[in-house]
């Protein structure tokens, strides 16, 4: 008896990346087409399989919308489990979209300096396609390394010295994070004595005295690593030189890899710290809300005094994630759905305007000179060409309209995406479940949701207005069509969001769902059964008589 | 032992803390691999303390729990280690080239104004 091959789609998005890096490793760069479009056909594996496990999961494939896969046929709470639910097939999606923009935006300039950017490339959707699925705390570790490590490198891609200025505060942050993480792990590991993420909702509700304030001491320490990961205050001040450092196909993933910190606090305090976890019932909740808020004020203040646009687009970042965070601290059911949409909304609106930077800088630098900063220091084997011919048309319309669309999407103006997330939020907000009067933490959240969008109004028209309309004398810019197709793909994507928004609403209502109802999962990972072995053993397994003397 | 144990960690991660809030890259360095001494030698002691324990059972006997240490926090460890000198090496690299293009091993990259 085999596993349905169909189970095998679990695995894929993690093998996938890690077979298609190692193979690009020992191509040299004179192998650069075939690099790129091998990197290109896997991401667009990883795309195909995102849709599939979108499909079984909500197409009821699977009982409960939850396909479980035994890492090497070993039951759930002894060997590691993967889960692939309804929320995580769509972050697989969500990784898999923004990982094809990045990419096709590498074509023509960033794909060809630097050996092995594509293997890193690979390497870091192998991690976070790996955090988004597994079911084990230490395996979580093992591929929050693996996407940090791909990270460090990419992050140094187009080597100069702000570059490593930047990525140096970043390694060392990430690192001691790591030594978090740990610890965090092993004080949960001695306080319940297992790892695997359902067995320990199973366990959390009977610990009692000393090991149950062990094990919130354990989740705290391990929330500050994944806190770091999601830029709260006053954990995140990495975030915005580090974002404004990379390279923007880089710094687009780095983006999405804020919100897997986001997305593992929120499936771990609805897993773990659910209402049925008895004493450690809704533990921290309070502290993700008020830091959550203090996260959006910081990322508030940050936004409207920078002048860079790389760091703008740094702390519309950081407000997307303290709005994540103060949404999850909440506790509110019918918010979390709300929540989420808002998450994909603003990872993709911060995606496309951090490619569109790029393309807006050339107004203001020649471009000679930018690709000069860029190879400073790396020893480039070919100059890459610069796009010539096949230029677009009208740039500066295109240019300047994109500008508004991303503005009006992290603003949460109508009519796009950031819109609708926002509207969501205050409609779960204005109507509590069971009819009560609206909290003080709720007024507050909403009048730090609007101040924020009206901050980043502020902020967006400044960097408007001196770009585009009082830079003197400006030249259009020569784009490519590679350069540009990214932009606009990630901005239809947003209408399509919009369009689509019943739709997904109901999706993201099922996935949180799912989620929320910690018995379900628990009982889908820990009895999924292991397959027999191909040949029964032969001799029987030893029996306790044979022991005792 | 419990105390033994528990002071040297205690000792070698606040020396660890107090290193990486140093201005020079290299005592950070130092104090990233120092702190990670201590967190591989929590791991290990979340186990319990053992003396004489085996973390394996002999073949065709069945295990009595009793007499084995846990070998679980072992394994960890063990990744742990694995993966923390990985990415101090890698630390340890951007370091170096950090030194060659600013000219100085501050971690700023530049020297503080007197």
């Amino acid at each position: 008896m085999s596993l349905p091959w169909l189970d095998h789609l679990i695995l894929v998005p993690i093998l996938l990346p890690l077979l298609v890096g190692a193979a690009l490793a020992p191509l040299t760069q004179g192998w650069r087409r075939l690099k790129f479009w091998l990197s290109y056909a896997s991401v667009l594996g990883m795309l195909a399989t995102s849709l599939a496990l979108i499909q079984l999961t909500d197409g009821g494939h699977w009982k409960d919308g939850m396909g479980v896969y035994l890492a090497a046929n070993w039951s759930a709470p002894f060997g590691i489990a993967l889960l692939a639910d309804r929320l995580s097939s769509l972050m697989l999606l969500l990784c898999a979209l923004l990982a094809l923009a990045a990419l096709h935006f590498t074509q023509m300039r960033w794909g060809r300096i630097g050996v092995h950017f594509h293997t890193l490339f690979q390497f870091l959707l192998m991690g976070i396609n790996g955090a988004f699925l597994t079911h084990d705390l230490f395996n979580l570790f093992v591929f929050f390394e693996v996407m940090l490590a791909a990270s460090y490198g990419l992050v140094l891609h187009g080597y100069n010295a702000e570059r490593i200025r930047a990525s140096m505060q970043y390694i060392a942050i990430n690192l001691a994070a790591a030594l978090l993480f740990l610890l965090g792990t092993a004080l949960i590991y001695a306080t319940t004595g297992t790892l695997n993420m359902a067995d320990l909702a199973a366990r959390v509700p009977q610990l009692q005295g000393d090991d149950l304030s062990l094990f919130k001491i354990g989740a705290s320490v391990l929330a500050l690593a994944f806190l770091t990961k999601g830029a709260m205050w006053p954990l995140g001040f990495w975030l915005p030189t580090t974002y404004a450092a990379a390279s923007p196909p880089v710094a687009v993933m780095l983006v999405l890899m804020t919100k897997v910190g986001a997305y593992i606090v929120l499936r771990m305090s609805l897993l773990i710290f659910s209402d049925s976890a008895g004493g450690a019932a809704g533990f921290g909740q309070e502290a993700l809300l008020y830091g959550g808020m203090a996260t959006i004020v910081f990322g508030a203040a940050g936004m409207l005094s920078t002048d860079s646009a790389g760091r703008m687009a740094g702390y519309g970042a950081i407000i997307s994630s303290g709005t994540l965070l103060a949404v999850i601290g909440y506790g509110q059911a019918s918010l979390v759905t709300a929540g989420l949409y808002y998450l994909i909304g603003s990872t993709i609106a911060v995606a496309a305007f951090l490619l569109l930077i790029e393309l807006i800088d050339r107004i203001r630098t020649p471009r000679s000179a930018m690709l000069a900063l860029t190879m400073e220091v790396y020893a480039v084997e070919d100059t890459p060409v610069e796009p010539v011919g096949r230029g677009v048309p009208a740039a500066m319309a295109f240019l300047s309209l994109a500008f508004a669309a991303c503005a009006l999407m992290i603003a949460g103006l109508p009519p796009l995406s950031g819109f609708v997330a926002k509207f969501g939020m205050f409609h779960a907000l204005l109507n509590p479940i069971d009819g009560s009067a609206v909290p003080t933490a709720g007024w507050t959240l909403m009048t730090l949701i609007i101040l924020s969008g009206l901050i980043a109004v502020i902020s967006m028209m400044r960097f408007g207005v001196r770009t585009f309309w009082a830079s003197g004398a400006i030249e259009a810019p020569k784009l490519h069509r590679s350069e540009v197709a990214p932009v606009l793909f990630l901005l239809g994507l947003s209408v399509l969001m919009t369009v689509q928004a019943n739709s997904l609403f109901g999706y993201l209502a099922r996935a949180s769902d799912d989620i929320r109802s910690p018995a379900t999962t628990i009982e889908r990972v820990l009895t999924h059964p292991a397959l027999p072995g191909p040949t029964t053993p032969t001799t029987p397994a030893t029996s306790l008589d044979e022991v005792t003397p | 032992m419990e105390l033994v144990i528990s002071l040297a960690i205690g000792i070698v991660f606040a020396s660890g803390i107090w290193l990486v809030l140093r201005p020079r890259s290299f005592q950070v360095l130092a104090g990233l691999m120092l702190m990670s001494y201590a967190v591989n030698l929590f791991i290990f002691v979340m186990g319990r303390l053992w003396v004489d324990a085996a973390p394996l059972t002999p073949a065709g006997k069945t295990p009595d729990p009793a007499i084995l240490a846990d070998p679980l926090p072992q394994a960890l460890v063990l990744t742990a280690i694995v993966i923390g000198f990985a990415t101090t090496a890698l630390y340890l690299v951007v370091m170096i080239g950090s030194r060659g293009l600013t000219g100085t091993d501050h971690v700023d990259g530049k020297e503080p104004e007197l």
